[in-house]
């Protein structure tokens, strides 16, 4: 589904991917950890298409389709979907309205006509309850002043809503506490399915406890360093990461 | 003959029409005499600095419309905020229309400054109110003052609140191939009385128009005035508004300027605190495109302990658009306990357009609360890349963007049919069609 072929990319000249391997099939769920600084997050953002970001060398597919001249709207028509570290807040624009306004630009990309209002209403209805956000919740701005826990329910809302084929959670763990990391994994856990993939990006092994993944990669310095099933996370958890960056020395 | 010498002939002949037996003719005679000593403003006047009224002071206005127009009201609907009942106070080139508006004497006054100023029933509120807070020495107030024989003439006496919000529509016909306006409001809200007014200038063709417009707000003690400026004027009209606000104890007083259009507009703001516990609130959203020209000058005077001023003005700035934005405040040595709060946020989109923004803290209380800020910047790519990544293109991200940034300024407009319609215009403006009524 999404191949990655010795991807190296910059941001104003500064060299942060240095040459990443990675194929990912459906029906898959990869984690990529790392220390602070490796290239984590450039990663997620660079198969989502930000701009900042400029590809040096290699290439992204996605279905045999190389994603490298589409634009981040593009891409998510194409069915990826990247869950945010740091979601941005949108006053005045209500989460029902902004995913109503996402899922009918998808669907007007694809030749489709907007989603009926009944049908929206029901799937809100479903998805919401998957990741038990109270009706209120949906009428409030978009990530305007949420909890750190409610931003990153919302995304994972989103992802529901929006049925990617390949979700990239980006530090999705980072600030929840132990309910709503539950709450949220288990939301995901029920999007997994064998047509689709995720890509979980953390820093810490505790996420992967609830969403336990198909293979672990360890990036370091722009580079997957070691790749290995879900018994590398603990390895990790256990060692830290020090190890790894000596033998990458080597 | 320049613009100047024009008017001061003009004013003679003006003079003939006019009761100059009439103890308003005094207060004209003097205006005439000051816009003579002052002329029009300079940019080598602070004040003026960045917009300029020389282009302007080469056409040559008619001062007075030589023909009467009539509209049908299906033809100028749509310049109402017409999805509800409101009291209206309609001009066609400067001319009171009766047929298209809809006055009232029903325990308030809605009706015409012509009348006001000339039948003795009024003559007692217009020796106490008349040119009482706006400037003697401002130049286009005064010129203004000079000419001032029509406009909007509202009384809402003691603990009295009219039926329904009023609103103010002047039109322009293009019967003149170049028309000058000066058309002059008086707004009273005695004890404990509430009003709410929505004011348009529009011009109907491709045929400039100028208009200099003063309008005097009095909100006495615990009185509440909305006054909400709706500026979307064709790119061949300009418009000098100059509002000046006395404000008694315990009033509020909330102006909303919505500057979507027009060619120049320069909108004088001033509100003068007379008293305690008194709330000004100004709020503005700019949007402008082409070579449009917006500048806000405001003024609050806090001359009285414990009172709050809120200005709140967001603007976006496309094409070759300039934006002006001075705001400044006096804090008088007896007003202590003052707060006030000022911010002015601007979002240039375009490399071409420009945006001057200058607060202007003039205090000399020292237990005060005064904090200003202004930021000049472009819309924040990470929420654009947001955005995207759900799917959204580019351009109604850009948008959505835009319309969320300009978007708390509207939680204080208290009639949610205009808060709808600004809502509207401001997606128009942005020229997108959003997936949902904004």
């Amino acid at each position: 589904m999404l191949e990655i072929k010795d991807l190296h990319a910059s941001i104003e000249d500064k060299k942060i991917l240095k040459g990443i391997n990675l194929e990912v099939n459906p029906g898959e769920v990869h984690a990529i950890m790392g220390p602070n600084g490796s290239g984590k997050s450039t990663l997620a953002s660079v198969i989502a298409g930000k701009e900042e970001f400029e590809v040096k060398k290699g290439s992204i597919s996605l279905d045999g389709e190389d994603l490298e001249e589409l634009a981040p709207e593009e891409r998510a028509h194409n069915g990826i979907f990247m869950s945010f570290q740091y979601p941005v807040e949108i006053p005045g624009v209500s989460v029902t309205n902004f995913i109503k306004t996402a899922i009918n630009e998808s669907r007007k990309a694809r030749g489709l006509e907007d989603m009926p209002a009944n049908e929206m209403l029901k799937l809100i209805r479903e998805k919401s309850e998957l990741l038990e956000i109270d009706r209120k919740f949906l009428s409030r701005s978009l990530n305007e002043g949420f909890s750190g826990g409610e931003k990153k329910r919302n995304e994972i809302f989103q992802m529901a809503m929006m049925e990617p084929k390949l979700a990239i959670l980006d530090e999705t763990d980072s600030g929840l506490d132990i309910d709503a990391l539950r709450i949220v994994a288990n939301g995901v856990n029920k999007l997994r399915g064998k047509d689709n993939a995720i890509i979980v990006i953390t820093h810490y092994q505790r996420l992967l406890e609830y969403i336990v993944p198909d293979y672990v990669h360890v990036l370091h310095d722009g580079k997957i360093v070691k790749s290995g099933t879900k018994e590398l996370a603990l390895e990790l958890e256990e060692k830290g990461y020090d190890w790894l960056k000596q033998e990458a020395v080597l | 003959m320049d613009l100047k010498d024009k008017l001061l002939s003009s004013f003679l002949a003006f003079e003939s029409n006019v009761d100059l037996d009439n103890p308003v003719h005094e207060v004209r005679s003097e205006a005439i005499k000051n816009f003579e000593n002052r002329g029009f403003p300079s940019k080598k006047e602070e004040a003026w600095k960045y917009t300029s009224l020389n282009s302007i002071q080469k056409v040559d206005f008619s001062i007075f419309p030589k023909k009467e127009s009539t509209l049908e009201y299906k033809d100028i609907k749509k310049y109402f905020v017409h999805e509800i009942d409101t009291y209206k106070i309609v001009f066609i080139d400067g001319v009171y229309s009766s047929y298209l508006s809809e006055t009232t004497h029903d325990g308030v006054d809605v009706c015409l400054m012509s009348a006001a100023l000339t039948k003795p029933q009024y003559r007692q509120v217009i020796d106490v109110y008349f040119n009482k807070v706006a400037s003697k020495d401002e130049s286009l107030t005064t010129l203004n003052t000079a000419f001032s024989k029509e406009g909007a003439y509202i009384y809402i006496p003691k603990n009295k609140m009219p039926k329904k919000p009023i609103q103010i529509l002047h039109l322009a016909t293009g019967n003149e191939a170049a028309l000058l306006l000066q058309p002059r409001n008086l707004v009273i809200a005695e004890e404990n009385a509430e009003v709410q007014v929505i004011e348009r200038h529009q011009s109907l063709t491709g045929n400039e128009v100028l208009t200099n417009s003063v309008t005097e707000i009095f909100a006495a003690k615990d009185a509440i005035v909305d006054y909400y400026k709706v500026q979307n004027d064709v790119n061949t009209a300009s418009l000098i508004d100059n509002t000046y606000i006395s404000q008694k104890d315990n009033s509020v007083v909330r102006v909303h300027t919505f500057a979507f259009g027009g060619k120049l507009t320069r909108n004088n703001l001033n509100f003068y605190q007379n008293g305690e516990r008194i709330d000004s609130i100004l709020k503005g959203v700019t949007i402008l495109g082409e070579k449009q020209h917006v500048d806000h000058h405001t003024l609050v005077h806090h001359a009285q302990p414990n009172c709050e001023s809120h200005q709140d003005y967001k603007g976006i700035f496309g094409e070759q658009s300039t934006g002006v934005f001075n705001g400044k405040i006096i804090v008088d040595k007896i007003a202590q306990k003052t707060n006030a709060f000022q911010q002015n946020n601007n979002v240039l989109i375009s490399d071409k357009a420009t945006v001057n923004t200058k607060p202007q803290l003039e205090i000399f209380a020292d237990d005060v609360k005064c904090s200003h800020g202004c930021t000049v910047g472009q819309l924040d790519e990470e929420a654009l890349f947001y955005l995207q990544s759900r799917g959204i293109p580019k351009r109604e991200a850009q948008a959505l963007l835009m319309y969320a940034f300009a978007n708390n300024v509207l939680e204080s407009v208290r009639i949610p049919e205009l808060k709808t319609r600004i809502n509207k215009l401001i997606a128009n403006k942005l020229g997108v069609s959003l997936g949902f009524d904004l």
